[in-house]
């Protein structure tokens, strides 16, 4: 499914998407944990997280991850935003707890990394 | 070429740009994406650990034709066991550290999967010296 797909089933909300809206995403791997995160040798996935922190963008740069979702009303601040423009990764919100997240894309067709 | 970076202790909100930098050098010299992942990988985790466990350190980058060598020195509390941190789970870091989704005794095994030579020397209460090669083919 596309980012906007994604976008529209969990009605979240697009905080910066540069031109990432209709790519197809295949993949997703939800954790709090960023060394979890940095353990995958996968990059093209959807990173699905409830931390909100400068530190999670930083990961996505380092781990080549493009899409990142901010789970249970979790927001990117400013200087996230910031970071993510300039290493243009996608940032979504929603408000919804990352189990029915997970769940709901997992019915949408997404698969996990493993 | 070489290239040499400052690492602030306790410093979160940097941590990971002299990482951020050495990247965008290695996207320039065209290394092989998954190569290339490899080693911002390692690195970042190195940053981490000079972020969460020392006062300050440096980040020293020699890249050859073939190979890639970052030495990263650290004044700081040293690491007591190297064994034990080596071990995944063993972990020091604070509630801070675990705050921002690291700690979890992770990041030493994580560097040695993601490099293809490393070398830890750490003398307590003076500093940690870790030293990371890997070859681009």
């Amino acid at each position: 499914m596309t980012l906007k797909e994604v976008a529209v089933l969990l009605n979240a909300r697009i905080i910066h998407e540069d031109g990432h809206l209709d790519k197809v995403i295949r993949h997703a791997f939800a954790a709090d944990l960023m060394s979890d995160v940095l353990r995958l040798d996968t990059s093209e996935m959807l990173l699905i997280t409830g931390l909100a922190n400068l530190q999670v963008i930083r990961t996505a740069e380092m781990s080549d991850i493009c899409f990142v979702l901010f789970v249970r009303g979790k927001q990117a601040s400013p200087d996230m935003i910031e970071l993510a423009k300039e290493c243009n990764i996608a940032i979504l919100q929603c408000k919804q707890s990352m189990f029915k997240v997970c769940g709901e894309l997992y019915k949408a067709g997404l698969e996990p990394i493993y | 070429m070489e290239f040499s970076y400052n690492i602030e202790g306790g410093n979160f909100s940097r941590a990971g740009s002299a990482s951020s930098e050495v990247k965008k050098i290695l996207k320039q010299l065209n290394v092989n994406p998954s190569v290339l992942k490899r080693i911002v990988v390692a690195l970042y985790e190195a940053e981490v650990n000079v972020v969460a466990h020392a006062y300050e350190g440096t980040m020293q980058v020699n890249i050859d034709p073939s190979v890639i060598t970052v030495v990263i020195n650290d004044r700081g509390p040293g690491i007591p066991d190297i064994e034990l941190a080596m071990q995944e789970g063993y972990s020091t870091a604070s509630p801070e550290v675990r705050e921002m989704g690291f700690g979890a005794g992770m990041g030493l095994p994580n560097i040695q999967k993601n490099c293809d030579e490393l070398s830890i020397e750490s003398k307590i209460n003076e500093g940690t010296k870790v030293t990371m090669t890997t070859y681009f083919n």
